[in-house]
């Protein structure tokens, strides 16, 4: 114990009116154990990281009280509320001192910047009044102890780069003063911007020293507009003008007109995606590209709704709050289309986990700091909002070290017809969920433009903390609103916030808003700051009467309030009181922007093999290859990750992300059945798969896009999804499209978007497009992301009960291939780990793949398939591996040309193994005629194929998860840990140190002493896993049914 | 003809497996009533009206000032007098994951003795707040050691025990658990070991305790308890999640063993008031 003095928790009980131990103004209390924090991602370790020689880091929770209260109250306030009465002690804050035996020690203290969402803070102001103690303001902070021979500029450096986030936190060396935010500050007035007479140098001048992000064109067309009506424009009507101008918001790059060498293209979304759809015509979608969300049919009541965002700045940025409010957003685009959250994805990219410090840029974080506080800000959000986080990847590559990226996705449930889109003349604009502050003002132009150096200093502001509990109350709101039939429209604020949300929704009839009643967090908001704001977790609704919405809200805890109302008159009229602040004809807002046009190189800047001779896999074992590729960065296991995500949740989750006998295994796509459905005969699910080819995109966009729609789509199918019933999302990362080759690249991936779903007649029908993700160092050299598309497809199960299972499940039953090797290996994972850049063509698309897909369908749907796998990255082998280690059973496969890498690490599309009885092969070699029988599943536990590879499912399951899988062994006791380190009240910072321990170690080298001593850190003992769930097929609750497809629904 | 007996589920701003509380006692052949505190509070929805109260998962007020303080402020203040009748009345009443937290933070569960406690076993009911005097019946719920939120499957298996909820059960259960702060422990122990306060304990397949070996015991808790009951084995209180393996198309082990066996435990519930 570091403190020498404990609180001995006996209170006296002293009568209220005993004026002389009364509190009046402010209390700070401490409270204690503190948390020693001595992981690799822990302070003392980066403080080492600095060079700065701290020996011990303790953190103690300081929580700060205004208000008036007795010492009894106190007392009552702290026992009841703020410590736990097992193991946590407080004490004032001047009574908190260090003993004097421990050697020199400083004192800092970090805390929320004032205005910063400070939910426990707000709850603990609720509690108090809960309890009859009167506190009307509270903070919780952070108190540190840092022990070790430090100089005062080095507890500065401390302070500044490992204790606190300077995005929304503040430090001060010994005492910092509570973060309450004082009511009295008076708000700017509204300014106006002078734009009459400006030249275009000048124009452009002012766009960039805004921050705008418009153009010369864009400005000049604003400066007409309001030279024709005979004044200068407001800061808030020029921002919202770049707001809805944006490319977040407006798409413009997606709706510009390309020039290529092959011609010119009007518009890449109407041409390609949109193209595709209506080429498509499938009747199950039932809204496309045109709302929050694309609508697809699910059953006769039901309907889903699908949608996947970026947030990339942000989570280079500030990780947690970044990825965090990433997967608030996405959640409240499925909110806005009246639907209710079912199931979240996530696919993130990142840089090297063990990047040399040295070689990171100026103002980028490091990749494993990125990588652990998106996935802690992911698993919180998830979480917390009672959503089921269960599909997603990860992907490491260098070229994501400066622009890492984060794509969040939601799938919601609504049901047929409920979800009204158009706001009536006299309806009331209400706004739903917290109030405003200083939040992320700009977000919508800061994500538009290129990251620089500069931005991070300068774009602090437009990154925010998330609430999801205020989130979870606006989903059960709306529902309930929804089903009520409360509101005519309904959107949410995101970027641009309620300029975005209103101006989107008053787009024809025009709108009159009152700023002034808008809740605020703090005063001393320009009226441009409320109208902007992109404080988190708010909506707007179009009301024809506000009272039982008003009343159904306080029901449900939501805060309400009537805005304004939908004018009719095509104005948006923005008043603060009395003042006019925006005043501009809607038509001009979302119709007067100029086209932008741009120009392509030749749309397939890299279609030509680098390498036409074949020069890979020649020089590698076959077992070194394969346990190369189970161990890869971006194709090893995530299951330490996973098991940060609530995906069980709402209770539908059928397939997991990893999944199989002892829930470490793989799986393709998952399924859930949408809760609200239960109850249908038969129960049908839907099925998420994810697909992305970053690799093949270094040769060759077009061929890409194929790959990712192929990969999405086994991904469905494989998991029981109906081929022909598929919807498909599109996500682009992309660089700078200004610059020609890099537009080319993308005009590709939008062309192989188009190919194949007209190939595989699955429609997209929502997407969105990250631009301009590119780093520009201090010397101005710009360093663009690799091109990177993620393919979503969601597709309906016709019956959850022909659901295959994850990993084999019988020894004795059938393997069957189906699918041939492209018998190519450029952009293979094969040639990535044996040096890359050395195969010659990538997969071509292949529009057979289709039928493969259907033909596996039909047995799937009798019921014929017992398991399945996809054979994806890495080819054969890999997916042989996994599918054995996920099933805990050998598996021998005797197919031809088992020497040759096309054969066992090829990749190609439409490919599968499939585990089927023997009584079954005869119906299956009907209905699969594709197929080959080319092996079967084994008792015992190795993988075998053909002479070139026989290893056990043990050295398979070291290379895949980087640790040691023992199975047989009994699992090591977990050793008596630190006291101090045990009592972790904060999760985050614990959370993500132990995520990225997890899955940090490198799988080549899993006997280095580093990476074991960090899988027993954490007392990940595989030992257990396997143990705990490899049994299961004798489990005590008897009865292992003899024939696996038939499993009994108790009480269903 | 038999009414269905109706549950009652409590909604907190952040609680978020109510739908799923709701799926189980449902498929257990319950009514159930599932409406935002707010309206409890208000008069609107009364506990008297319902046979059973079944507190669900989440994450209640955020988990501002840790797991289930805050909602186990309210069960020990202004929703406490219902609480008490109901129990006079020998209410079932069961709390998952945050509900079990909450239990446990307003001192419902473990509870003391039997003689001694009066039946809210709250700390600050209508008598007043009394100070906290540590006792051998203390206990907690804190952070995981692993100092992370951990969702995975897990087996529990039951204690010996009269109890209207796992009476009748005896073989392990299996389902998820899905906390960050579900590490349980005691002041003492062995008084709860002697008083039967332990309902569930994390398990080996085959019944035998982890023996605190991780992930078996996915939190480090103590003595492997996953779950307690009150002396009167009426209210029940646990961290893993029963209520998300009622079907079969809930196990994950489906195509290799027989799922839904956590129907029993809601089947218990709802039988002792049926």
């Amino acid at each position: 114990m570091d403190l020498t003095r404990q609180h001995n928790g006996d209170v006296a009980v002293e009568s209220d009116s005993e004026t002389a131990n009364r509190t009046d103004g402010d209390t700070a209390i401490v409270i204690g154990p503190g948390v020693v924090d001595s992981g690799p991602e822990g302070p003392l370790a980066k403080a080492a990281f600095f060079g700065l020689a701290a020996k011990r880091i303790v953190e103690y929770r300081l929580v700060h009280l205004r208000g008036s209260m007795t010492k009894n109250q106190l007392d009552q306030l702290a026992e009841s509320v703020l410590i736990d009465p097992v193991e946590q002690w407080w004490m004032h804050r001047h009574e908190h001192v260090a003993p004097s035996t421990q050697g020199q020690v400083s004192v800092v203290e970090t805390g929320l910047r004032p205005g910063v969402t400070d939910r426990e803070g707000a709850e603990l102001v609720r509690a108090a009044a809960e309890l009859g103690v009167e506190v009307v303001a509270a903070a919780v902070a952070k108190r540190w102890m840092v022990y070790g021979d430090l100089e005062e500029d080095e507890v500065e450096q401390l302070a500044e780069r490992v204790l606190h986030n300077p995005v929304i936190e503040r430090w001060a060396p010994g005492e910092l003063p509570p973060s309450h935010v004082d009511a009295t500050t008076s708000a700017p007035p509204t300014e106006l911007v002078h734009l009459s007479g400006l030249d275009n140098g000048d124009l452009e001048q002012v766009s960039r020293y805004r921050r705008l992000g418009l153009n010369v064109d864009e400005m000049v067309a604003i400066q007409k507009w309001f030279a024709a009506e005979n004044r200068e424009p407001t800061d808030a009507e020029i921002e919202t003008l770049a707001q809805t101008w944006s490319e977040h918001c407006s798409h413009k790059t997606f709706r510009a007109s390309i020039t290529t060498p092959d011609g010119e293209i009007d518009g890449l979304l109407d041409t390609y995606l949109r193209g595709a759809t209506d080429t498509v015509a499938a009747p199950w979608v039932e809204s496309a590209f045109v709302d929050n969300a694309g609508i697809v049919h699910f059953d006769d009541r039901f309907d889903i709704a699908i949608k996947a965002e970026t947030h990339n700045h942000p989570s280079a940025l500030e990780p947690f709050g970044g990825a965090n409010t990433g997967v608030g957003g996405v959640v409240r685009d499925i909110v806005g289309v009246s639907a209710k959250p079912i199931a979240i994805t996530d696919v993130l990219c990142f840089g090297p986990d063990d990047l040399d410090p040295a070689e990171l840029p100026e103002g980028v974080l490091h990749p494993s700091r990125i990588r652990s506080g998106v996935i802690a800000g992911v698993g919180d959000y998830g979480n917390k909002v009672g959503v089921p986080t269960i599909a997603g990847a990860i992907f490491h590559d260098p070229s994501y070290t400066t622009t890492p990226l984060v794509f969040a996705g939601c799938l919601g449930l609504l049901p047929k017809g409920s979800h009204p889109t158009e706001p009536k003349t006299g309806d009331f604009v209400v706004t739903l969920g917290g109030a405003v502050g200083r939040d992320g003002v700009g977000g919508a132009t800061f994500s538009s433009q290129s990251m620089g150096v500069e931005t991070a200093l300068v774009a602090g502001s437009s990154v925010q903390i998330g609430d999801p509990v205020v989130e979870k109350g606006l989903i059960d709101l709306v529902v309930a609103a929804r089903d009520a039939g409360l509101y005519n429209a309904i959107t949410d604020c995101g970027a641009g916030g309620l300029s975005s949300a209103v101006g989107e929704m008053a787009a024809s009839l025009g709108a009159d808003i009152d700023l002034a009643k808008v809740p605020r967090k703090y005063s001393g908001l320009a009226p441009w700051e409320v109208w902007l704001s992109e404080a988190q977790e708010r909506m707007v609704m179009a009301v024809p009467d506000p009272v039982p919405l008003l009343a159904l809200a306080e029901r449900w805890g939501v805060e309400a309030t009537v805005i304004g109302w939908f004018s009719g008159e095509g104005r948006l009229l923005v008043r603060h009181a009395e003042e006019v602040v925006v005043d501009i004809e809607v038509d001009f807002l979302h119709r007067g922007r100029p086209r932008l046009h741009l120009e392509a190189t030749d749309a397939n800047p890299a279609r030509l093999p680098r390498h036409p001779v074949e020069a890979v896999g020649s020089s590698i074992e076959p077992v070194d290859a394969l346990k190369a590729l189970l161990g890869h960065p971006s194709l090893r296991s995530n299951e330490a990750v996973v098991r940060t995500y609530d995906h069980e949740v709402l209770g539908g989750t059928v397939v997991r992300p990893y999944d199989g006998v002892a829930m470490d295994g793989p799986a393709d796509g998952t399924v859930i059945v949408p809760p609200g459905t239960e109850g249908a005969t038969p129960l049908q699910a839907v099925a998420i798969g994810i697909g992305a080819a970053p690799l093949i995109g270094r040769h060759d966009c077009e061929a890409m896009a194929w790959a990712a729609v192929d990969e999405a789509v086994r991904n469905a199918v494989v998991a029981g999804a109906d081929p022909d019933r598929l919807s498909l999302l599109d996500n682009f990362a992309w660089g700078n499209p200004t610059d020609p080759e890099t537009l080319g690249q993308l005009v590709a991936a939008c062309r192989g978007c188009y190919n194949a779903a007209i190939g595989y007649r699955a429609p997209f029908v929502s997407g969105k497009d990250s631009l301009y993700n590119e780093f520009v160092d201090a010397d101005g050299t710009s360093d663009p992301v690799t091109p990177t598309l993620i393919i979503t497809a969601v597709g309906v199960v016709p019956d959850v009960e022909i659901v295959p299972a994850v990993g084999v499940v019988a020894a004795g039953n059938d393997v069957w291939l189906l699918g041939p090797s492209a018998g190519v290996l450029g952009g293979s994972y094969l040639d990535e780990v044996t040096g890359g850049d050395k195969g010659g063509h990538v997969p071509a698309a292949d529009p057979d793949a289709a039928d493969r897909h259907r033909q596996l369908h039909a047995a799937i749907r009798e019921r014929l398939v017992v398991s399945a796998h996809d054979i994806s990255e890495g080819g054969l082998a890999p997916a042989a591996a996994e599918w054995a280690f996920a099933g805990r059973l050998g598996i021998t496969l005797a197919v031809a040309n088992t020497h040759s890498p096309y054969e066992l690490f090829g990749e190609g599309p439409g490919r599968y193994v499939v585990e089927v009885r023997p009584d079954d092969a005869d119906r299956f070699a009907e209905l699969v005629p594709e197929a080959s029988r080319v092996g079967w599943v084994t008792d015992d536990d190795r993988l075998r194929i053909g002479t070139e590879i026989d290893v056990s499912l043990e050295e398979v399951g070291i290379a895949f998860t980087s640790q040691q899988r023992s199975f047989s062994a009994p699992p090591p006791t977990t050793s008596e840990s630190d006291a101090d380190t045990a009592a972790a009240p904060d999760g985050d910072e614990a959370t993500e140190s132990d995520v990225i321990e997890a899955g940090e170690s490198d799988a080549g080298e899993s006997d280095a002493s580093e990476s074991d001593s960090d899988a027993s850190d954490i007392g990940e003992s595989d030992a257990g896993v396997s143990d705990a769930a490899a049994p299961d097929a004798g489990d005590t609750d008897g009865a292992q049914s003899s024939e696996t497809d038939e499993p009994t629904e108790d009480g269903a | 003809m038999t009414v269905s007996p109706s549950v009652l589920i409590p909604i907190a701003p952040g609680t978020n497996r109510d739908h799923d509380l709701a799926m189980a006692f449902e498929a257990a052949g319950a009514e159930v009533a599932q409406h935002p505190l707010q309206a409890i509070r208000s008069g609107d929805v009364k506990l008297a009206d319902h046979q059973l109260l079944a507190l669900p998962g989440g994450f209640s007020y955020g988990d501002a000032l840790g797991a289930g303080r805050l909602l186990g402020l309210d069960l020990g203040g202004w929703f406490a007098d219902q609480v008490r009748d109901a129990r006079a009345r020998q209410m079932p009443i069961i709390g998952i994951c945050n509900g079990f937290q909450a239990l446990v933070k307003a001192g419902i569960l473990p509870g003391g003795p039997p003689e001694s406690e009066s039946l809210s076993g709250s700390r600050f009911d209508s008598e007043g707040w009394r100070p906290k005097r540590r006792s051998p019946y203390d206990a907690s719920l804190t952070a995981n050691s692993n100092g992370q939120f951990e969702c995975r499957w897990i087996h529990m298996t039951p204690e010996r025990s009269d109890s209207v909820w796992i009476g009748s059960l005896s073989q392990p259960l299996r389902c998820p658990v899905a906390h960050g702060e579900g590490r349980f422990r005691a002041a003492d122990l062995s008084t709860l070991n002697q008083t039967k306060r332990v309902a569930f304990r994390y398990s080996r397949p085959d019944g035998t305790p982890a023996g605190g070996s991780y992930p078996l015991n996915p939190n480090d808790s103590d003595g492997d308890v996953a779950g307690l009951i009150d002396h009167s084995g009426l209210v029940l209180g646990l961290m893993p999640h029963p209520e998300n393996h009622v079907f079969s198309r809930q196990d994950p082990q489906r195509r290799r063993a027989v799922g839904g066996n956590c129907l029993p435990l809601f089947l218990a519930g709802v039988e002792a008031v049926s």
